[in-house]
């Protein structure tokens, strides 16, 4: 019972940890061109939800379905290839390996598995569509955090992917880096790019989402419009608590 | 392990050319540690396919070492096969063996394989000792061949020839470059579409064969066999310290450590019987604390600062 | 059947106390201490030395073998293990590290052994033959099975009672949230490999009253200390003790039953069980 045209599909997902439970019962669509954020409290289950769809984890209960087929009982290379690309919340960089090197890992293992010649012209055009080509051969502990963040990017792009997943990629930007850094979401968007990101930057939200799912205690409280959700009273008060509601 | 040039695979090809000829020039003392040593660089070299990028430390050598002499010594000696046959054996059943291996413990954090190695070796030993003492009968096992010296060398030296050159090709391959990401970061290995466990399976497989292709060849030096003295653990860590302290960083980084210390071994062995452990141990803290990238390693850093500095 | 199940019982005493002792280095100190063994043979070969030259009893060898091992631990910890610590950009590093670094002293412990004593620890010590439930056994593999159930009972009292206790179970669980509450994480850990150590050269001292070690079995004990560990969970001190019940049993069972020679396959059987099915550990929660 998929919606017409969705690409990511959430349905009924619960991760408990022994006693804990950390997500329950989630469910949400993401349609294709869409840029959908998952926002909520600290503390809410958002990365949780992340590393289920990227297959981090597996849930408990539920499935997750990739354009009609299900990835959630798949390990997450699998999910990879599939074509579900991720950054981390705290970025993970291969520091033995070139930033290029970098970079082609995404290609040569993503999924359309590129390899020689083909693969070390994605990773280029990915350096420069992040704006990094000039850095190519830099060994990777010279990069600043943000050009950090983008060869993570530029490595998760590299894979092709069908659905970007972008774990508070915008978190711990100075703020002139923060301006860059949605300059280039934002160019993500013009692209049509699917994307899933949790964030905790509201002007981004507004200013790049189509839609939001707000989480809160592991579970959806609200969904809708970034305007919408973020006037719902219940979304007030999972973040500012029951007094100021 | 960067991936090797063909240039470097040119080096290789002439090295390969001059050892061959040091059996027409030495004879002796010096073609018996050229053996051992050539032995050393096979096994070492075959051990940084694997560990070299993954940074798993196996300490595994030592029991498919033996279970290549052995099979050699008890198909020759209980069932009467030719040397030929079960050195072509030995290493299948090396490989397999470090298939399973692989399997169980690979999929698992680095800890847990290292652990299992650890006490493979006298394991394996026990259990053939016991298979040998209540169903083979307790005869000894003699390899009685017409090799000499010079022919095992030649061998070892095509083994290892061979182990480089598969070396060459995984590092320009994408199960190496996958490897290298392994080393790095599984977590991200895997979110990129790796499939981590299988590539470091099949490369603990080849590490595998080539140990106990090694054992094999070299059982006809010893003509008797006894599982004690071919399950030797200390032989694992032998094979550690030589490819680290040359440097797993590179593909020729344990013939830099091989070389000299087959050399020092001989001599603290002559010199000091009784103080080659602490050797042993003194190896691993020079590692350590003085050498992590080894030696290889310390070079290129020499030359990445001079490089900078001009 | 009830001997196995006597002597099991009885020599699984020790293999939990040797395992708490690990358990201490690698789950809270995060150091895999591949010497561990060998300082559990450092302890026999006290116990042994001082039992055949000065007549000293083993039971006050135990004593004496406590804050030697410790200082001994603790200068370990902080002039060798330190260093690797704070180099360390990840906990893949440091176990790299701490692994080479442990063999290098394993092998150093052992090389000084042998200079001292190359045979086998073999002397008598209450080896008189005592009946438990219609099962024949010796004094002394009780009388070690007795005070390693005591001192790890203080031991599982002062972790789960006493403030210190409580720092050291923390620093277990997080060292980033240890710090945080203001626990001195280095201190800390410093402290709980020392204890490690002492532990481990105490349960080397009582083992060698009932089993003739020599300089090289160290590893053997390295292993089967492992083994409990992982079967057990990190830092589960009731599954440790399951664990070290097990493996006795089982290893008893096997030398009986089949061959004294196999009582390291048996180990490895259960380990490959393990690693295969219950990775966790038995009580273990599967990891995330």
């Amino acid at each position: 019972m998929r919606q017409s045209g969705s690409v990511l599909s959430v349905k009924g997902v619960t991760k408990r940890f022994g006693g804990l439970v950390a997500v329950s019962n989630m469910s949400f669509d993401v349609a294709e061109h869409e840029m959908v954020g998952v926002i909520g409290p600290n503390g809410s289950g958002k990365t949780t939800m992340m590393n289920m769809i990227s297959g981090a984890f597996k849930p408990t209960e539920g499935r997750i379905a990739l354009k009609g087929r299900v990835i959630s009982d798949l390990p997450a290379q699998k999910i990879a290839r599939e074509g579900v690309g991720r950054t981390f919340q705290l970025v993970r960089l291969l520091p033995g390996l070139s930033v290029l090197e970098n970079v082609k890992a995404g290609a040569v293992f993503g999924h359309r598995q590129r390899w020689g010649r083909e693969a070390d012209d994605i990773a280029h055009d990915m350096l420069e569509r992040v704006g990094l080509d000039a850095m190519s051969y830099a060994p990777i502990s010279s990069l600043t955090y943000i050009d950090q963040k983008r060869v993570e990017l530029a490595r998760t792009l590299a894979g092709e992917p069908e659905v970007l997943l972008l774990d508070e990629w915008l978190a711990g930007l100075n703020p002139t880096e923060l301006e860059t850094g949605v300059e280039l979401i934002h160019a993500l968007r013009d692209e049509g790019r699917t994307v899933v990101m949790v964030e905790h930057v509201m002007d981004a939200i507004r200013s790049l989402c189509d839609r939001c799912v707000v989480m809160s205690s592991g579970a959806k409280i609200a969904e809708g419009t970034p305007d919408e959700v973020l006037s719902d009273r219940e979304v007030i008060r999972a973040y500012l608590g029951d007094d100021d509601a | 392990m960067k991936p090797a040039g063909w240039g470097e695979l040119g080096w290789a090809a002439v090295l390969v050319v001059l050892a061959a000829f040091l059996p027409l020039v030495a004879n002796g003392y010096w073609l018996s540690i050229g053996v051992t040593a050539m032995m050393y660089i096979a096994l070492s070299t075959s051990w940084v396919l694997f560990s070299g990028p993954t940074h798993y430390i196996s300490l595994a050598t030592g029991a498919f070492f033996g279970v290549g002499g052995y099979l050699v010594g008890s198909g020759m000696s209980d069932y009467s096969q030719s040397f030929w046959l079960m050195a072509a054996i030995s290493p299948i059943v090396g490989a397999i063996l470090a298939a399973l291996i692989g399997f169980a413990t690979l999929r698992l954090s680095g800890v847990y394989f290292v652990i299992f190695t650890l006490g493979l070796a006298e394991m394996i030993r026990n259990v053939v000792s016991w298979v040998q003492n209540n169903f083979l009968g307790s005869r000894g096992l003699y390899v009685l061949t017409d090799l000499r010296d010079q022919h095992i060398y030649w061998m070892l030296l095509v083994v290892a020839a061979a182990v480089y050159l598969l070396g060459w090709f995984v590092s320009r391959s994408r199960i190496g470059f996958a490897l290298r990401i392994i080393g790095g970061d599984e977590t991200v290995a895997r979110h990129v579409g790796i499939n981590t466990a299988t590539a470091k399976v099949i490369l603990f497989t080849s590490t595998g064969f080539f140990a106990a292709l090694v054992g094999a060849i070299i059982a006809p030096r010893w003509s008797y066999i006894e599982p004690n003295q071919v399950f030797s653990p200390q032989l694992s860590f032998l094979v550690v310290i030589m490819a680290l302290l040359g440097g797993s960083g590179r593909l020729w980084g344990p013939l830099v450590g091989v070389i000299p210390f087959t050399i020092i071994w001989e001599w603290v062995g002559i010199q000091f019987p009784n103080q080659s452990i602490l050797f042993i141990g003194l190896c691993f803290l020079l590692i350590v604390y003085f050498l992590p990238q080894g030696v290889v390693g310390r070079l290129e850093e020499l030359r990445a600062r001079m490089r900078r500095a001009s | 059947m009830l001997d196995i199940l006597v002597s099991g019982l009885l020599l699984s005493g020790t293999y939990a106390l040797v395992a708490m002792g690990l358990n201490l280095q690698y789950g809270v100190a995060r150091i895999m201490n591949l010497a561990n063994g060998e300082v559990l043979v450092l302890g026999a070969l006290a116990a042994f030395w001082l039992y055949t030259t000065a007549q000293v009893s083993p039971l006050l060898t135990v004593i004496l073998v406590v804050p030697v091992s410790f200082i001994g631990n603790w200068l370990i910890y902080r002039f060798l293990l330190t260093p690797l610590v704070r180099r360390s950009k990840s906990q893949g590093a440091l176990e790299v590290d701490s692994i080479l670094a442990t063999f290098g002293m394993s092998f150093i412990i052992i090389g000084v052994m042998v200079s001292i004593e190359g045979g086998f620890f073999a002397y008598k010590y209450l080896s008189e033959p005592i009946s438990i439930i219609g099962s024949t056994t010796s004094l002394n593999r009780l009388v070690a099975f007795l005070i390693a159930c005591a001192i790890g009972l203080a031991l599982y009292l002062w972790l789960n009672l006493s403030r210190a206790g409580v720092a050291v179970r923390a620093v277990s669980v997080s060292t980033e949230a240890s710090g945080l509450v203001g626990i001195n994480v280095p201190r800390v850990s410093a402290f709980a490999f020392a204890l490690g150590g002492a532990i481990t050269a105490v349960g080397g001292a009582l083992i060698s009253t009932f089993i003739t070690l020599d300089a090289s079995i160290g590893v053997v004990f390295t292993l089967k200390a492992l083994i409990i560990v992982i079967m057990g969970g990190v830092g589960d001190i009731r599954g440790a003790i399951v664990a070290a019940i097990i493996l006795g049993m089982v290893e008893t069972a096997v030398a009986t039953l089949v061959d004294p020679g196999l009582t390291l396959a048996a180990a490895y059987l259960i380990f490959v069980l393990i690693l295969l099915f219950r990775p966790q550990g038995i009580f273990g929660r599967r990891a995330t």
